[in-house]
């Protein structure tokens, strides 16, 4: 979080003081003290400093993406910092629509309404129409106000083709303790608009088959009477309280709470579920439903320690909210610095969390429509994990490079749903596999 | 669904009640190095944080829980 890192900041400014007054110390004069200080600061504050990082994303079978991030920071004397961000991303490959697999090929209608796709007997149905490009932009502003407060500002605007997004954030800092300890008080809000490929499809509304009608007119009719018209929309209000607090010379700890409330459209207009019979086999195909709110809550608390060669970090974050879904989040990041300028850093993530309350596999062809399902194996139960490498150069001119590869492995599992008949001889909770690898250059 | 909001901000506050702990600032070297930031890896931050915002049911804590993406 770019307006947590005050507290460092102002360490290090204090720590960079400390040294220079140090230093001089015989001289005794703080005059001296002050121009050195401030010359050291001009140096450093009069350039941009830029990150930018491409990244490949590739599941097994599924999405691929290839992502570009760029951040510009500049600082406005002693004050002020001015942060830039630009992300491209574009996306292309299947990912799973929610129905199930079966023992007969099956044929789905595309979202647009045109054309159809057919999924082999035994194979979990994937939607291989999903495409996107997104551009996101970001800007920030931050101002010390006087040594103990210290004010933040951003907004950010994002478009792909079916979805856009804007939004707003501010937050404020206070040190106290020496310093020791930061609290942080932000809040957020976003604006999105969903306008889906073929419109949004009416709640839990049968998928109709082109192949099931006669004429195209006839066709057309049953489609359009699966959507709703126009696009919708959805607001996110945040609101998030922290506080950062050194433990000791080499070891800080950082706790957050954070309230997300959500409201609108929440459900994916691209999500289907399976309707089926006593013996697994499918009767219809219905779009999903989700219910137009959701209040989360956050819970994250981080230790960061200096070691003589290295850093290290570990964190738990754990997630509710009123879907019922829960998550626990362990992550660990250790940098071990072989030399002055080369290091290397080991990446571990676990994650588990339990299925949102109307997450349903399929549906029973035999019992009543709930007001709200979705077969979304990511609202469903799952484990999570990561495992990650990472090498950086320290370059000459204060330039640093360095490459990621990360491997993320999902394993969705059965709630305790009983699976009838030849559902049996599938696999509903595939486990799904992925890499990312990064390169990553800063001036 | 306020339990746990009451839970987290007692706990903050509390930990911020910790006036004994911390180091005088000539003692702060080691924190100031630039790798201890906790936005020293940001763009790794940020990347990470849209992969498991679009695959995964839960997302923020670290920062904002966000949105700006259809991908979720």
């Amino acid at each position: 979080m770019t307006n947590r890192q005050n507290t460092l900041k102002k360490i290090q400014t204090k720590q960079q003081t400390k040294q220079i007054a140090s230093a001089l110390a015989l001289a005794s004069c703080g005059l001296f003290t002050t121009s050195a200080y401030a010359t050291e600061l001009a140096k450093k504050t009069d350039d941009w400093k830029i990150d930018a990082a491409l990244m490949y994303y590739g599941e097994q079978d599924r999405v691929q993406a290839i992502e570009a991030i760029g951040t510009a920071q500049k600082a406005f004397g002693d004050d002020s910092v001015l942060d830039l961000k630009l992300v491209v991303d574009s996306l292309t490959g299947s990912s799973a629509s929610g129905a199930v697999a079966q023992s007969t090929s099956q044929t789905f209608t595309r979202p647009s309404g045109n054309g159809q796709y057919h999924v082999s007997a035994g194979e979990t149905p994937l939607d291989d129409t999903f495409q996107d490009t997104r551009v996101q932009a970001n800007v920030a502003w931050s101002e010390v106000l006087n040594p103990d407060w210290k004010l933040s500002v951003g907004a950010y605007g994002s478009k792909e083709f079916d979805y856009m997004s804007i939004g707003a954030n501010v937050g404020i800092e206070r040190g106290f303790n020496k310093d020791n300890t930061t609290l942080f008080l932000g809040t957020a809000y976003s604006f999105d608009v969903v306008d889906p490929e073929g419109g949004r499809p009416v709640d839990l509304s049968a998928m109709v088959i082109r192949d099931n009608f006669t004429t195209e007119e006839a066709y057309r009719t049953a489609f359009e009477a699966t959507r709703q018209s126009g696009s919708d929309n959805k607001q996110t209000a945040d609101l998030m309280l922290g506080v950062t607090q050194v433990l000791s010379e080499r070891w800080l700890l950082q706790a957050n709470y954070g309230l997300s409330s959500v409201n609108g459209y929440l459900t994916d207009p691209y999500k289907v579920l399976s309707v089926v019979d006593n013996n697994g086999i499918t009767e219809e195909i219905l779009y999903e439903s989700r219910p137009d709110s959701r209040l989360k809550h956050s819970f994250y608390v981080m230790t960061k320690g200096a070691l003589d060669a290295g850093v290290v970090d570990f964190s738990y974050r754990y997630n509710t909210d009123d879907w019922e879904l829960t998550s626990h989040t362990l992550e660990t990041h250790y940098r071990y610095y072989f030399s002055g300028s080369f290091y290397g850093q080991l990446h571990l993530r676990y994650y588990q969390q339990s299925a949102a309350d109307f997450y349903q596999p399929f549906l029973m062809a035999d019992t009543p429509l709930p007001e709200f399902a979705s077969a979304d194996y990511r609202i469903g139960k799952m484990t999570a994990y990561t495992i990650g490498v990472k090498f950086g150069h320290k370059l000459s001119g204060g330039h640093e490079m360095s490459y990621r590869l990360e491997y993320y492995q999902q394993d969705p599992k059965n709630d305790g749903t009983t699976i009838p008949g030849e559902l049996q001889n599938f696999d509903l909770f595939p486990t799904q596999k992925a890499i990312a690898a990064q390169f990553s250059y800063s001036f | 669904m306020l339990k746990p909001a009451f839970i987290a901000v007692s706990l903050i506050i509390g930990l911020s009640g910790c006036s004994s702990l911390g180091v005088e600032p000539w003692e702060k070297g080691q924190l100031a190095r630039s790798d201890m930031a906790l936005d020293s890896e940001k763009l790794d931050l940020a990347l990470d944080d849209h992969i498991y915002f679009s695959k995964e049911g839960s997302s923020g804590g670290r920062a904002f829980a966000g949105g700006g993406c259809g991908c979720n």
